[in-house]
């Protein structure tokens, strides 16, 4: 059966458990700026006082137990435990690797867009890298503009001059691509 | 790079790191002599659940629940419904250090986790 390499649009397979995608240069542009955007929120976290860069001192450095007000980043960073003083330990201990990884994700994300376009092909790992950011990127878009289970929502039909719109738009195509990714790694 | 802490639960690895910069001996009474007599029963089991979201993909998680747990395709599509009409789902079921461990990569698939002790 013959099947189209790169869509433009979707993601297809790549043999060896990769993934190919054909952008345009807007898209490629639009998406390189989310995924800096999603780098600057998640951003390093809040250091306590006396935080350097030794390593060695990093490793022994708590993270925060509380958590963050900001509601996109709540999302991205839950609470694991219904009890908040749990909830505060286990924040402690994990929340700046978790913090690390995404942005590692988001990073792997530019590093391959930089290589530009139109036929975007990922290695499997960095397949599993975009799917991250894709859906970090739809959390912190879904959390902004309020999005819920409702398919009728008066989100998905604003009028153009609205502000929400391009969120709104940036929220469905990355669905899209997101979508299409999952199909190929599970191919 | 860090084969052994890798197997331990942040909070356990955590609270040996914290142990260990100070009294390495004492490792192992760490968690028992933060265990006041009131703690549960240790045998019975924590649960991981997987709590519904607006956002993520029906697919994705399907995706998250075969990829990170095993599950053939059959059951990680019921527990994706379950987490979907349900409001959430029992995804996993351990010890509580396997359980932050759970926990912990749902985080990381950006799928909203808890864990508790199952009552």
């Amino acid at each position: 059966m013959a099947r189209r390499r790169a869509r433009a649009g979707y993601f297809e397979p790549v043999r060896g458990g990769g993934a190919a995608i054909a952008l345009d240069e807007v898209e490629i542009s639009i998406l390189r700026s989310l995924a800096v955007q999603l780098l600057e929120l998640v951003g390093p976290g809040d250091q306590p006082d006396g935080a350097d860069d030794d390593p060695l001192a990093q490793l022994f450095t708590e993270g925060p137990s509380k958590p963050p007000d900001d509601p996109a980043l709540a999302r991205l960073f839950p609470d694991a435990y219904e009890e908040t003083e749990d909830a505060a330990e286990f924040r402690r201990f994990t929340e700046n690797d978790l913090r690390a990884r995404k942005r590692e994700d988001a990073l792997a994300m530019v590093r391959v867009l930089d290589t530009g376009g139109p036929v975007i092909k990922l290695t499997a790992d960095e397949a599993r890298q975009w799917l991250g950011t894709l859906n970090d990127l739809r959390l912190t878009l879904g959390t902004r503009l309020g999005v819920t289970e409702d398919e009728s929502s008066e989100l998905y039909h604003l009028p153009d001059g609205d502000t929400r719109k391009p969120l709104v738009m940036a929220y469905l195509w990355l669905g899209g691509l997101q979508e299409s990714l999952v199909e190929s790694l599970m191919h | 790079m860090e084969p052994v802490s890798a197997q331990l639960s942040p909070t356990t690895r955590a609270r040996t790191r914290a142990t260990c910069s100070v009294a390495p001996a004492e490792i192992e009474q760490t968690e028992s002599s933060e265990a006041p007599a009131q703690v549960p029963e240790p045998d019975v089991p924590w649960v991981t659940l997987v709590h519904n979201d607006p956002v993520n993909l029906m697919s994705y998680v399907t995706y998250v629940f075969q990829t990170y747990f095993g599950y053939s395709k059959g059951k990680a599509t019921k527990l994706m419904k379950d987490v979907h009409y349900k409001g959430r789902a029992v995804v996993s079921s351990g010890t509580r250090e396997e359980m932050e461990r759970d926990v912990q990569a749902m985080h990381g698939y950006g799928l909203w986790a808890t864990l508790s002790q199952d009552r």
